[in-house]
């Protein structure tokens, strides 16, 4: 399993836009993606499940990958959320 | 046949069946199964059926409105293919032999609540978002139609309680002969977009929606504001000539496109149109317009959630000037609040919102989104005509704070290296009787004024323009009106300025000789309306009626004033 902890920087934290890109990009992989705001942990490869966390700007955020692609998707996730301007 | 009375909101004749857009009867009932399989692979056809319909309303909105406004397609196609949404609803009919219906119905409304229980209000909307999509699902587990505007693929009419302005961009004018609702009345947005998109309607019928169903054959009359359902052979010949009549008509208007606008004793006018998109510019080109005289740019912020950036921004205004040439392009500076909301900035609401935080208002407050539009403006302002107005100026003091914010962010980019055109004007509209009381002293320090007519008759006559019961208050032919509208043509000749109108009246043939007669330099219409003006105008005196002026202006009444302007323009 990997994972990689990430500072949402973008204003709005994650609004619909970026969590519909990290939805989508999420549902490429075979891996298991996760991501952990605040104590909940939800399917990143859910959009239901990433908005109900209603991350605000400034928080931290935590995505893990557990697969056979595993360090492919965690990479391709933190390029999208750098690229996006959504975090660090 | 039956005939319906309401309001010629755009004009022209449209024969076709109707399309109720209307919700769907989406009542089951909650069944025991005993075949889990089939079950669910009734509910996999539902969810396929209703992506490929979503993937085509994504497709037709990123054409007609942009990508911007698309993206809310995609956010719902993800929710259809969300794991922790689609299995919940499975697993409920494996485990508990339940039909699919009312599993989705009671997974769904879990989610629902759950959004609806946060404490953000963007998180509070997203459960309309599911609501919206499941329910798409549910009519085609239930084979019901579900009614799409952008879905529709052969001549209808569109019936509907009233249409929402994202509704109404989803028309295909390729289709949607014409359209017409219960409610709203000339200045509504729908018929706003009936103008813009150049199809017949008539609104505020009351009871369209209850008296016709689908596929009943309907006439919608937008030059007399009738409503025709099930026509006689006799009447639908009848219909179909008046059609012809005014395509002619129309053909007539046409020749008049590339002619300059000048009245019988030989005085220019300015023609100019009201749009709310780049996409609008086509129509004011093909209809002659001699320049854009209202830009709404609210459009740009509505029906996203969150802001449109400064390069968005800049994008718009670089397409509408470029478009334009060197024809003059006046954009009114964002005009939100009153009856137009913005759900992202969760203003609170407001009891009078007409009389509320609204426009300039709201823009001088919050300075951070008005410095944004004011830089993508100077910003475009290179590429064509451009001239800047501020919505709402109710004393001098606001145009004084707007216009130092709009030198500052000139002087920042000038200091940035960036282009910006050094012959902007800048002026307000004027919709508040305060402002047109004191234009003589507005009038030496703006560049023109616009006349805002649809407020300015709202505030003058003290009468909510959406309330029916008191319509009869709103008229535009005033004596009270007519003497604010005389005050700021004079003040603003007076210093040598220009003053346009871009309410409806400008449109409106018994306003324009009055209009003509009072010295407007500018009328600003819908794109259609500007070849009949036109027509109209050719064959005015300003000469003749100018020399009425203060026996018009000194009239008890309206109606009046109206039996005096058409004894003399006969």
């Amino acid at each position: 399993m990997v994972e990689q902890t990430f500072k949402i920087t973008s204003a709005e934290g994650v609004h619909a836009r970026p969590a519909t890109l990290l939805v989508q990009t999420a549902g490429k992989f075979n891996a298991d993606i996760n991501m952990e705001y605040n104590g909940k942990k939800v399917n990143l490869k859910s959009i239901m499940g990433i908005m109900s966390l209603g991350i605000p700007a400034g928080s931290e955020v935590k995505i893990t990958a557990e697969g056979s692609d595993e360090k492919e998707a965690l990479n391709t996730l933190a390029e999208k959320i750098k690229s996006e301007n959504l975090g660090e | 046949m039956q005939q319906l009375a309401g309001i010629a909101a755009s004009n022209g004749i449209a024969i076709a069946k109707v399309y109720l857009l209307e919700a769907p009867d989406l009542t089951f009932e909650k069944t025991d199964i005993d075949n889990p399989e089939a079950e669910i692979a009734r509910l996999e056809k539902a969810i396929e059926v209703s992506k490929g319909e979503l993937e085509k309303i994504k497709a037709h909105t990123k054409q007609k409105l942009g990508d911007e406004h698309a993206e809310i397609f995609s956010a719902h196609l993800l929710v259809l293919s969300d794991p922790e949404l689609i299995q919940p609803i499975k697993d409920k009919i494996n485990n508990e032999k339940v039909n699919a219906e009312s599993a989705l119905e009671e997974t769904a409304t879990m989610f629902i609540n759950m959004f609806k229980s946060m404490d953000n209000e963007y998180m509070r909307e997203r459960a309309a978002d599911i609501d919206d999509v499941t329910k798409r699902v549910m009519a085609h587990l239930l084979n019901v139609t579900f009614p799409d505007p952008a879905l529709i693929n052969e001549e209808v009419i569109v019936v509907a309680a009233d249409l929402t302005p994202s509704d109404t961009a989803q028309l295909n004018k390729e289709f949607v002969k014409g359209f017409t609702t219960d409610i709203g009345g000339r200045t509504s947005h729908s018929a706003i977009m009936a103008r813009s998109l150049e199809i017949p309607a008539v609104v505020g019928t009351k009871n369209v929606t209850t008296t016709v169903k689908d596929g009943d054959f309907l006439i919608v009359d937008g030059l007399e504001g009738k409503v025709i359902l099930n026509p006689s052979d006799e009447e639908r010949q009848a219909y179909e000539q008046k059609q012809a009549e005014y395509e002619t008509q129309k053909e007539q208007w046409a020749k008049l496109k590339d002619q300059q606008t000048v009245t019988a004793d030989g005085v220019h006018v300015e023609l100019a149109a009201n749009i709310g998109t780049p996409e609008d510019v086509d129509g004011v080109l093909r209809n002659g317009g001699e320049g854009v005289g209202l830009y709404r740019t609210e459009f740009l912020y509505m029906g996203k959630s969150s802001l449109p950036t400064e390069d968005e921004q800049y994008e718009s205004y670089k397409a509408v000037l470029e478009n334009m040439g060197d024809k003059p392009v006046v954009v009114r500076t964002l005009d939100i609040g009153g009856d137009k909301e913005l759900d992202y900035l969760e203003l609170p609401k407001e009891l009078n919102p007409f009389l509320g935080f609204r426009a300039i208002r709201f823009c001088l407050e919050r300075d951070d989104i008005f410095r944004t539009q004011l830089r993508a403006l100077l910003r475009a302002s290179i590429h064509g005509n451009l001239k800047i107005m501020f919505p709402m100026v109710a004393t001098l003091q606001e145009f004084r704070d707007a216009k130092a914010l709009l030198l500052e962010e000139k002087d920042n980019l000038l200091s940035e290296g960036v282009q910006v055109a050094d012959d902007i004007e800048i002026g307000i509209m004027v919709e508040i009787p305060s402002t047109a009381v004191i234009a003589k002293q507005f009038a030496k320090e703006v560049d023109f004024f616009s006349i805002g007519t649809n407020d300015l008759i709202q505030y003058t006559m003290a009468a909510d323009r959406m309330n029916e019961k008191v319509s009869y208050l709103y008229q535009p032919y005033h004596p009270a009106i007519l003497n604010l509208v005389n005050n700021v043509i004079e003040a603003a000749h007076a210093e040598g300025k220009w003053a346009g109108m871009c309410g409806e009246m400008a449109g409106d043939p018994i306003a324009i000789p009055i209009l003509l007669g009072l010295g407007l330099d500018e009328f600003s219409m819908s794109a259609t309306s500007i070849l009949p003006a036109r027509t109209q105008l050719l064959s005015l005196s300003k000469e003749r009626i100018a020399s009425y002026k203060d026996e018009i202006l000194s009239k008890g009444t309206a109606e009046e004033v109206v039996e005096l302007v058409k004894s003399i323009t006969e």
